[in-house]
């Protein structure tokens, strides 16, 4: 990365893998698992994310000298609840169906830890260019999870990805692909505990390759 | 009855935590020991309770299409209700910082208990859930908002306690060490939702059918995808 120096590139790429977010700072679970039944939802809610930490960040970065310390909670939120008001009337306009799908989740993006976890621990403290590489890594690293999750439920739930069966033809009597080997749907992984143990599994595989992730 | 109803529901059926994945940032930080796990509970069944009716006030008066009627016909027409997240969210805010206030002066017990979550609650994503939830589920009156309130607050009070009685329980078992802390945890509240998805049954049998068709409707948004995409697979079948 000739743009950016080193100690820049790795506040975007340490949130993706050794201090994701998700996995490891355990922030904006809430939003994450309720969504991902399917990929699309998962990643427009990333992108919602990526818009809203990345400017938000850049705003609290801007004003964080002149916020007395007392009210910073409510300022925060009021940053946050106009930058997702945005984000919602946007998807309103252009993709009304998948509003729908999300849902409150939208709205719930306000409430999402991560965000504010981002702006007390690094954009009160960091100039505004540094904030913005910080919550565009954060958000990348919580978008990533969402759409391994989204992309894991999706598939082995109703064998399609982004909507394109991609497993053959489940339809009775014009069976194909891999359902006409017997291969079935597995209902299950759309209900909302399986989003859970999926994340549990994706926890379990990035501790066993990095033991020094290991709580005791 | 309809209020028994509500209640149930909010509590078993549409639990905050293991229907919704509401508030489980404080859900998974707080619930290493039951003391404090009781504590968060508690503040959050409080806070609940006075929020989500009085921000039903707020979607009533102000906010919805047509609220402010009440001014006079020339503002019949004004729909606010774009306005909702950033109103919610002052309101909880403020409440929050209200009632921190008001306990501390009256009751520095219960300060002293309470006093170190009410912060935290602000930025509880089931604080905020249950407003638009709210919201969107349409409920009509203001007993009822209240009633919703309470009864989501005290799920989440529920799935807290539970989680954090096992939580100091397993710490004696032999988890796989990646899995030990946040992992197993996953995994347990995934399993606990999937007892209480059982509860799923719980007000759709017996002679009531027409009440029912009611409670369908304060139910709706949600999981609808999740269930209709169920049906499907089902249909494929």
């Amino acid at each position: 990365m000739g743009l950016l120096s080193k100690k820049d590139s790795k506040l975007i790429l340490d949130p993706l893998a050794d201090n994701n977010p998700i996995t490891i700072q355990v922030l904006g679970i809430c939003s994450a698992l309720a969504i991902t039944a399917e990929l699309k939802a998962s990643i427009v809610m990333a992108i919602s994310v990526l818009f809203v930490l990345g400017i938000g960040n850049v705003v609290i970065s801007l004003m964080r000298n002149i916020i007395p310390s007392k009210i910073r909670i409510i300022v925060q939120l009021v940053v946050v609840a106009a930058l997702v008001i945005i984000v919602d009337q946007v998807l309103k306009a252009f993709a009304y169906e998948l509003s729908k799908t999300l849902s409150v989740f939208v709205g719930l993006i306000i409430t999402n830890c991560i965000i504010m976890g981002r702006f007390e621990a690094f954009a009160l403290a960091n100039g505004p260019w540094r904030s913005f590489l910080d919550g565009i890594g954060n958000a990348a690293g919580y978008g990533l999870i969402l759409v391994i999750v989204g992309f894991f439920r999706e598939l082995l739930g109703s064998g399609t990805l982004l909507g394109f069966p991609v497993l053959g033809n489940p339809i009775p009597g014009e069976l194909s692909g891999l359902y006409a080997l017997g291969y079935e749907n597995n209902g299950f992984m759309l209900l909302s505990p399986m989003a859970l143990i999926v994340v549990g599994i994706i926890i379990w595989v990035q501790r066993s390759r990095n033991k020094t992730l290991i709580e005791d | 009855m309809e209020y028994i109803e509500l209640f149930l529901k909010s509590i078993f059926i549409d639990n905050m935590v293991f229907a919704t994945f509401l508030g489980m940032c404080s859900y998974l930080a707080v619930s290493k020991k039951v003391t404090t796990a009781v504590g968060l509970g508690a503040a959050v069944i409080f806070v609940l309770a006075i929020t989500v009716p009085l921000n039903w006030l707020l979607d009533q008066y102000l906010l919805q299409p047509g609220a402010l009627k009440w001014l006079g016909a020339d503002y019949a027409d004004y729909d606010l209700s774009f306005l909702s997240f950033i109103m919610f969210i002052a309101t909880i805010a403020t409440m929050v910082q209200l009632v921190e206030i008001v306990v501390e002066k009256f009751s520095p017990s219960l300060y002293n208990s309470l006093g170190i979550f009410l912060p935290l609650i602000a930025v509880n994503c089931a604080i905020l859930g249950g407003s638009l939830f709210m919201q969107s589920r349409e409920i009509p009156t203001l007993g009822l908002a209240t009633v919703y309130g309470i009864g989501s607050g005290i799920g989440w009070f529920l799935a807290i306690l539970a989680i954090a009685a096992i939580r100091e329980k397993i710490r004696y078992s032999n988890v796989p060490p990646a899995l030990r802390g946040l992992g197993i945890t996953f995994i347990i509240t995934g399993l606990m939702a999937i007892g209480f998805m059982s509860f799923g049954g719980m007000l759709t049998g017996g002679d009531e059918a027409p009440k029912e068709e009611k409670t369908v409707k304060v139910e709706e948004p949600k999981n609808n995808t999740d269930k209709e995409l169920a049906n499907n697979t089902k249909v494929n079948e």
